[in-house]
């Protein structure tokens, strides 16, 4: 007899790992981590008109409590060692969001002297928004895309950590 | 005061010491001695005629042959401008610090410091503002070698047009 339709109504069925995976992608808490003029469209995503909080994002303070790092502006090299500790601090599971072209590739700015043209070349990176700023609208575009791919991660038969402290195992 | 008034008023209180005066579109300068730049600018801002309250500028300039200082003077109480600059050996250039007239030359001797080497004597803290702590190498001097990486970060840069660009150099 199959199971199916013959539980009471307050019994639901899923899968563990898409329980796991519901209930990761419905909290992406992302570190308050604005390196350059695409901070101030961060902050626009997280206010009360893009909203990114009704996908249950929410700015988190500390490094040790986020799901997520959106590096929004230009990474400068001087800047890339403490992106680098900040990412090591963060609690696996974690993500990485590079937010607009500076973050992408260096922009504007790759040529200068200061610049890391890319934060590619320091962390993984789940998702690029490109954009000169992104605007709201693309970063929650960028959120959206980020739980698409977190609902297809399996976390019961995930293999072993790999050297970069990234826990992460691609979609089977 | 006309920028050229003022430093013609500079040139008969310190003499030999200014060593030149250029009429130069748009900003007139005045060259000084090194030595005694601190004298010199206690003086322009202590005068009542002149009283350049104001740094709102100093930056360095790398000629190849020798370093300038630039030091852009602005009066508040007079509503006028002027320029001195200071002509340094490329090889450990070194001057007297103005912080103790303009406070504000603070970060900009620093940013001096940082991205062309020179040595400002006498400053409250002589450190690297821009570029980081253990950074080799004054980014701005025109013999300038990027290192090749940054404590394991490749400063090679990946994009294709740029690639494409150097080829056809």
């Amino acid at each position: 007899m199959p199971l199916l339709n013959t539980l009471p109504d307050y019994v639901l069925t899923t899968k563990t790992d898409e329980l796991l995976n519901w209930m990761r992608k419905s909290s992406v808490w992302y570190m308050l981590f604005g390196l350059a003029c695409c901070a101030i469209e961060l902050m626009h995503t997280g206010g009360p008109r893009a909203d990114i909080d009704r996908f249950g994002a929410s700015p988190r303070a500390s490094a040790r409590q986020s799901d997520l790092m959106i590096v929004a502006g230009t990474l400068t090299l001087k800047m890339a060692l403490r992106t680098r500790l900040l990412y090591d601090q963060m609690p696996d599971p974690k993500y990485v969001i590079s937010m607009g072209s500076c973050a992408s590739c260096g922009g504007l700015f790759q040529l200068a002297y200061s610049v890391c043209d890319g934060v590619d070349k320091i962390l993984p990176v789940d998702v690029y928004v490109p954009g000169c700023p992104p605007r709201p609208e693309a970063l929650t575009e960028g959120l959206l895309k980020l739980q698409e791919k977190m609902m297809t991660e399996r976390w019961l038969s995930r293999a072993p950590r790999n050297g970069n402290g990234n826990g992460k195992v691609a979609a089977a | 005061m006309e920028p050229l008034q003022i430093l013609e008023r500079v040139k008969n209180r310190f003499g030999d010491r200014v060593l030149e005066t250029v009429d130069h579109k748009p900003d007139p300068f005045a060259v000084v001695d090194p030595g005694a730049i601190v004298e010199i600018g206690r003086f322009m801002n202590e005068d009542p005629e002149l009283a350049m309250d104001c740094l709102s500028n100093q930056s360095g300039v790398d000629y190849k042959d020798r370093i300038e200082v630039v030091y852009h003077l602005f009066s508040y109480k007079h509503r006028h401008t002027a320029v001195l600059k200071v002509k340094l050996p490329r090889e450990s250039p070194s001057v007297a610090t103005l912080e103790s007239i303009w406070k504000s030359a603070n970060w900009m001797e620093r940013e001096i410091f940082d991205l062309l080497g020179v040595n400002f004597v006498g400053h409250s803290d002589m450190r690297r503002i821009l570029m980081p702590e253990d950074w080799i190498g004054h980014p701005l001097r025109k013999d300038f070698v990027e290192p090749a990486e940054y404590h394991g970060i490749s400063t090679v840069r990946e994009s294709p047009i740029i690639r494409l660009n150097t080829k056809a150099k």
